[in-house]
């Protein structure tokens, strides 16, 4: 289904973890297009909803994907939808070559886009044969982009892409994600908020495991005031000056 | 020199025995999570089923073609057996270790009351085709056929499980499980299908070592099955949980300590050595011997 209503749509999650209730009735909904970010300080539950989204951690709640309820659905029927997973500790396998980690991720009937990852990375094909244990942190970030890029998905999780990384390696993983966005609607946890301002149309502001903001992200980010109450950072990104940015725990971002 | 080198060979054969009991009991522990005791019981169901096929069922027989279809035959009964057992009683149980463990050891002490009391507890002569029986010379030594066939037989398995593992999409998602298996879940891929067609895998492994096992003692006996799951236990902590040439090393180096300790020493004091051997392993690299190869993972 196309074309009408939002293409994802949580409505009242609830996630409880070893008694501690992280998710209190999270609702948002996702256009059909662009990039949606899911912001907030740390803890307060980001990558519990997306987790929640994909059926790995039991919840409460509706979730429809498409137009469909994809709530009793197992998580590898909710990823067979249409949906490539970046998870914030990129989940690589260790052991198995770049080129095993890509094959893995292939989903039948294809088309597999190799040519698309191999343009973005092409880093990715000169290591096929190595152990993506053995990689770096950001080339372990590209093959975790890459291969949920493999795929023609209808939405892209990105869950803090660029979280550890060295500056120039942020940028490259930052085009990525931009250049992911505009074939793609990506729901990108993300803390720079440089990259969510470049790439991001709405946002969506957690904290302590409730919606308390939703809306285009430029207005907020535009909001000094309301990104130090949101947020707790002291100066948002401005588009005349990334390089003085701040990301949501208030270190510099390039 | 003769009689070491039947010690060799003989240990070789044991140790055969002791991987193919043992690399599906690592397969399911290293995927699925799961400790296995109900294996034992798919190596009795081998054993009986290769037995009772060889005695009853039209066509099969002590010999030749007909013992290679009771051979069939014994293996597919522990493979559907551990079918049935992984998606009615291990399936509704993942996560669940205390339950696994109990329910598992109930299938480890239901089989072989069940086959007792089939077949009673007395060892049944299990048949021997002609092709297997007296011995070969090598090196001086006389070593009996049974043995060279436990070799080819272990041999043949681990080239098939590496090949299952490097060159099969199924092969690639059982490393990455082993790995990681909610990111496997997350890439679109049923993992339960890998966790069936693993336990599938691990019970005709385990009913094939029955089999065998049979010609190795000569006779079938309803706790058969038990008494080797420990030593296959051994092996698969020895061996690292998540290798399969771990486990081959490990089944190997288990059975020539044994074979070695109750020559040189006191018939029984192979056991101990075992035990010992286990020990230094746990003291010196706690992951088993492939601890650290941790690119070889189940390779």
């Amino acid at each position: 289904m196309t074309g009408a209503g939002p293409l994802l749509e949580a409505a009242d999650l609830n996630v409880w973890i070893e008694g501690s209730h992280i998710l209190q009735g999270v609702s948002f909904t996702m256009p059909e297009r662009g990039v949606t970010s899911l912001l907030g300080r740390n803890g307060v539950g980001k990558t519990t909803t997306v987790k929640a989204v994909l059926g790995l951690v039991p919840r409460a709640g509706r979730i429809a994907f498409d137009g469909a309820d994809i709530t009793a659905a197992p998580t590898h029927a909710i990823v067979a939808r249409g949906i490539g997973y970046v998870p914030e500790d990129r989940g690589i396998f260790a052991a198995l070559t770049v080129a095993e980690n890509l094959r893995i991720a292939e989903r039948r009937p294809g088309p597999h886009r190799y040519d698309l990852v191999h343009e973005l990375f092409p880093e990715l094909e000169r290591r096929r044969d190595q152990p993506a244990g053995t990689l770096s942190g950001g080339q372990q970030q590209m093959l975790a982009i890459g291969r949920a890029l493999l795929n023609d998905n209808r939405l892209l999780i990105v869950d803090e892409p660029t979280k550890g990384l060295a500056p120039r390696i942020v940028r490259e993983v930052a085009d990525a994600v931009a250049r992911a966005a505009e074939r793609v609607p990506v729901l990108l946890v993300e803390q720079n908020l440089s990259l969510v301002r470049r790439v991001a149309g709405d946002a969506v502001v957690l904290d302590a495991g409730r919606v308390v903001h939703t809306g285009p992200a430029a207005d907020l980010l535009d909001d000094a005031d309301r990104v130090r109450e949101l947020l707790g950072v002291s100066r948002a990104a401005a588009p005349a000056a990334p390089a003085a940015a701040t990301d949501t725990e208030g270190r510099p971002t390039p | 020199m003769s009689t070491v080198v039947l010690l060799i060979v003989t240990g070789l054969g044991l140790g055969a025995l002791y991987f193919l009991i043992a690399s599906g009991l690592s397969l399911i522990f290293g995927l699925m999570d799961v400790l296995n005791f109900a294996h034992g019981a798919f190596l009795a169901l081998g054993a009986y089923g290769t037995w009772w096929a060889a005695s009853f069922l039209p066509g099969a027989g002590p010999d030749g073609i007909g013992f290679l279809l009771a051979l069939a035959f014994g293996v597919a009964a522990g493979t559907l057996a551990a079918t049935l057992v992984e998606l009615c009683v291990i399936r509704p149980l993942y996560g669940r270790h205390r339950e696994q463990i109990l329910a598992t050891v109930g299938l480890s002490l239901a089989t072989p009351a069940l086959l007792q009391a089939v077949w009673g507890a007395d060892p049944l002569t299990f048949p021997k085709p002609q092709l297997v029986r007296g011995t070969v010379e090598v090196l001086g030594a006389s070593i009996p056929r049974d043995r060279l066939l436990l070799i080819l037989a272990a041999a043949a398995l681990f080239t098939a499980l590496w090949l299952f593992n490097s060159r099969t999409r199924y092969g690639l998602i059982v490393r990455a499980g082993v790995q990681d298996r909610a990111m496997v879940t997350a890439l679109g891929i049923d993992v339960r299908r890998s966790f069936t067609l693993v336990f599938a895998i691990g019970g005709a492994a385990a009913a094939l070592a029955g089999a065998l096992g049979g010609l190795y003692y000569g006779v079938v006996t309803p706790t058969q099955g038990m008494s080797l799951l420990i030593f296959a236990f051994i092996v698969v902590v020895i061996g690292g949980t998540t290798s399969l040439t771990g486990c081959a090393i490990a089944s190997v180096t288990v059975a020539l300590v044994q074979q070695f300790a109750n020559y040189y020493t006191v018939a029984g004091l192979g056991d101990i050595a075992v035990v010992i051997v286990l020990a230094l392993v746990l003291l010196t690299r706690q992951g088993g011997l492939a601890a650290k190869k941790s690119a070889e993972r189940v390779a």
